[in-house]
């Protein structure tokens, strides 16, 4: 009589499912080495520089890395870089998170699939396009609202505005869509109106995925180069209303490191800007990270 | 509206498209009762009851007859469906507690229809609501802990107690018991028993002891046709229609 025997795979299926099991495992911890790598690189052109100009570089007003001696203040560009952020945020916030309630909740099922498509391409538009529209037609419109330059930051506000709203959009609808229906159903058959469903039962409910969604457009909007460096005027200097120039983190980099002498102090000062930078966003993601865990041990 | 009738029903139909989910219902429902309503699934009954607050609102839906709510013309296309929720509240089968804090969710509909309400006010209310439903004892250290931290059941007696501070007239249950285990059916069919003659309750519910053990009157209907209305007791004992024997023997459902 044959006796059954668990099925054992043949010798070679065990090799493939090894080494597949490699890969996938390997692609897992992949985002931890590039991470690292990250941090490893920019830190040995930047960490030296700046041990030793950090008090300059948090004090100092100007960023002049090229004149005799060089001045590596980063105060104005830090404070351009949080405005254009700021100001940007305080156009797209409202625009996004009233577009994705009426998304999620007001617009009929084929109204939402077209929507979300042209949402899709406004996604899909290169950063450069981007500039290309603030210098085009936001640079002669600020002027005609009174501004001596239409490249400034309000210019730069606007554009990093159009550019995250795709994502505050879609993002903070998922958010709406993920509450459940059960909440809606009550709050509905407790004779609340839809706004009112919406304000206090949805946005509430929804509160974590769209703080979420509104912190990834500000490290969209922090990260952002090509765009800023085209319309916010380029200049280093404290804005002091709407109209003035500004010039941002990225944007420094990105224009000065091709000129920069290799190894030079004005290469390695910008490594410093990039470590700043990414301490720029890491506070901001801690601060949120810190914020939920408070919302949820209440 | 006469007094002795708090629903009344008359030739009700309703179709979700060519569907006919509702055929020429009549019903009296008399203030302070529990009625209870049966029948297999389909039967009509869930969509009986969610007519009763006008949660059938939908393009896709067309009703014909009439129908009258704790006073309201519930056809009329003017009905202020809004104050209408508010005095004909409904619980649904999995407990739906919102996602607030056990106070705030008892509160929920004073904010919504009488934010003047003051504070001090609000929580008598809020006390008041808690203790009909047998929950204060259990909650009143912890009224600002999420109300999802609450078990199946006192989640589903909060939802009850939220509908109490608005007074409302009529209580519409959609199977309420039916996420519960045996302990919580227990205590909501007691709470039912306790809210009887303050409050008046429909109550839809796929368990025929359910409905034995608790309700006044029983409706047991079939295909959207209310086939028997009746006692309780007369309903399971002395049916006088054959399908219901059958279902109620177990025969089919």
């Amino acid at each position: 009589m044959e006796t059954v025997t668990r099925r054992r795979p043949p010798a070679h299926t065990r090799y493939v499912e090894f080494v597949i099991e490699g890969l996938i495992r390997l692609s897992g911890i992949s985002s931890i080495v590039f991470i690292l790598a990250i941090f490893v690189f920019i830190g040995k052109e930047g960490i030296g520089f700046l041990a030793g100009h950090f008090v300059e570089m948090l004090t100092s007003m100007d960023w002049s890395p090229t004149a005799e001696p060089p001045v590596f203040g980063l105060v104005a560009l830090l404070v351009g870089t949080l405005w254009c952020v700021g100001l940007s945020l305080l156009i797209s916030v409202p625009v996004g998170l009233a577009a994705a309630v009426y998304l999620s909740e007001f617009a009929s099922e084929r109204t939402r699939e077209s929507l979300k498509i042209i949402i899709e391409l406004l996604a899909a538009i290169p950063s450069v396009v981007w500039g290309f529209i603030g210098v085009m037609i936001l640079n002669p419109l600020l002027q005609d609202m009174g501004a001596q330059v239409g490249l400034n930051g309000l210019n730069g506000a606007i554009v990093l505005a159009l550019m995250t709203l795709p994502l505050l959009v879609s993002l903070g609808e998922d958010a709406l869509r993920a509450v459940p229906e059960s909440y809606r159903q009550a709050a509905v058959a407790m004779g609340a109106t839809k706004w009112e469903m919406v304000r206090r039962v949805l946005l509430p409910a929804a509160q974590r995925g769209l703080l979420v969604a509104v912190l990834l457009g500000v490290g969209r909007c922090v990260g952002e180069t090509m765009a800023v460096l085209m319309v916010t005027g380029h200049a280093v200097r404290i804005p002091h209303g709407l109209f003035d120039p500004v010039r941002t983190i990225t944007a420094t980099i990105a224009a000065e490191l091709g000129e920069a002498v290799r190894g030079g102090q004005h290469y390695q000062s910008l490594f410093a800007l990039g470590i700043l930078l990414f301490a720029v966003t890491f506070v901001v993601n801690l601060t949120a990270d810190f914020t939920l865990r408070g919302r949820r041990e209440r | 509206m006469s007094a002795d009738r708090v629903i009344s029903v008359r030739g009700l139909s309703l179709w979700y498209g060519a569907f006919r989910a509702l055929d020429r219902v009549d019903l009296a429902v008399v203030p302070g009762e529990i009625l209870s309503m049966i029948g297999p699934s389909g039967c009509g009954k869930s969509t009986l009851l969610r007519c009763f607050n006008r949660m059938n609102d939908q393009p896709y839906v067309r009703t014909e007859g009439d129908l009258e709510v704790a006073g309201y013309d519930i056809m009329a296309p003017k009905t202020d469906v809004l104050a209408l929720r508010r005095d004909v509240g409904m619980v649904f089968q999995r407990p739906n507690p919102l996602p607030l804090s056990i106070r705030d969710n008892v509160l929920f509909g004073v904010r919504l229809h009488a934010s003047r309400t003051p504070k001090s006010e609000q929580e008598g209310l809020m006390q008041d609501a808690l203790e009909q439903v047998l929950l204060w004892d259990q909650v009143k250290d912890r009224l600002h802990d999420d109300a999802e931290t609450l078990s199946l059941e006192a989640r589903q007696k909060l939802c009850i107690a939220r509908l109490l501070p608005l007074k409302p007239k009529v209580l519409l249950m959609d199977e309420p018991c039916s996420a519960l285990d045996p302990n919580g059916i227990g205590a909501v069919e007691e709470l039912m028993g306790s809210l009887r003659g303050k409050y008046t309750q429909v109550v839809v519910t796929h368990n025929m002891q359910q409905a034995r053990r608790i309700s006044d009157r029983c409706v047991f209907m079939l295909m959207g046709e209310l086939v028997e209305l009746g006692a309780t007791v007369d309903v399971f004992t002395r049916p006088k229609d054959e399908r219901t024997a059958r279902y109620i023997e177990g025969r089919y459902g």
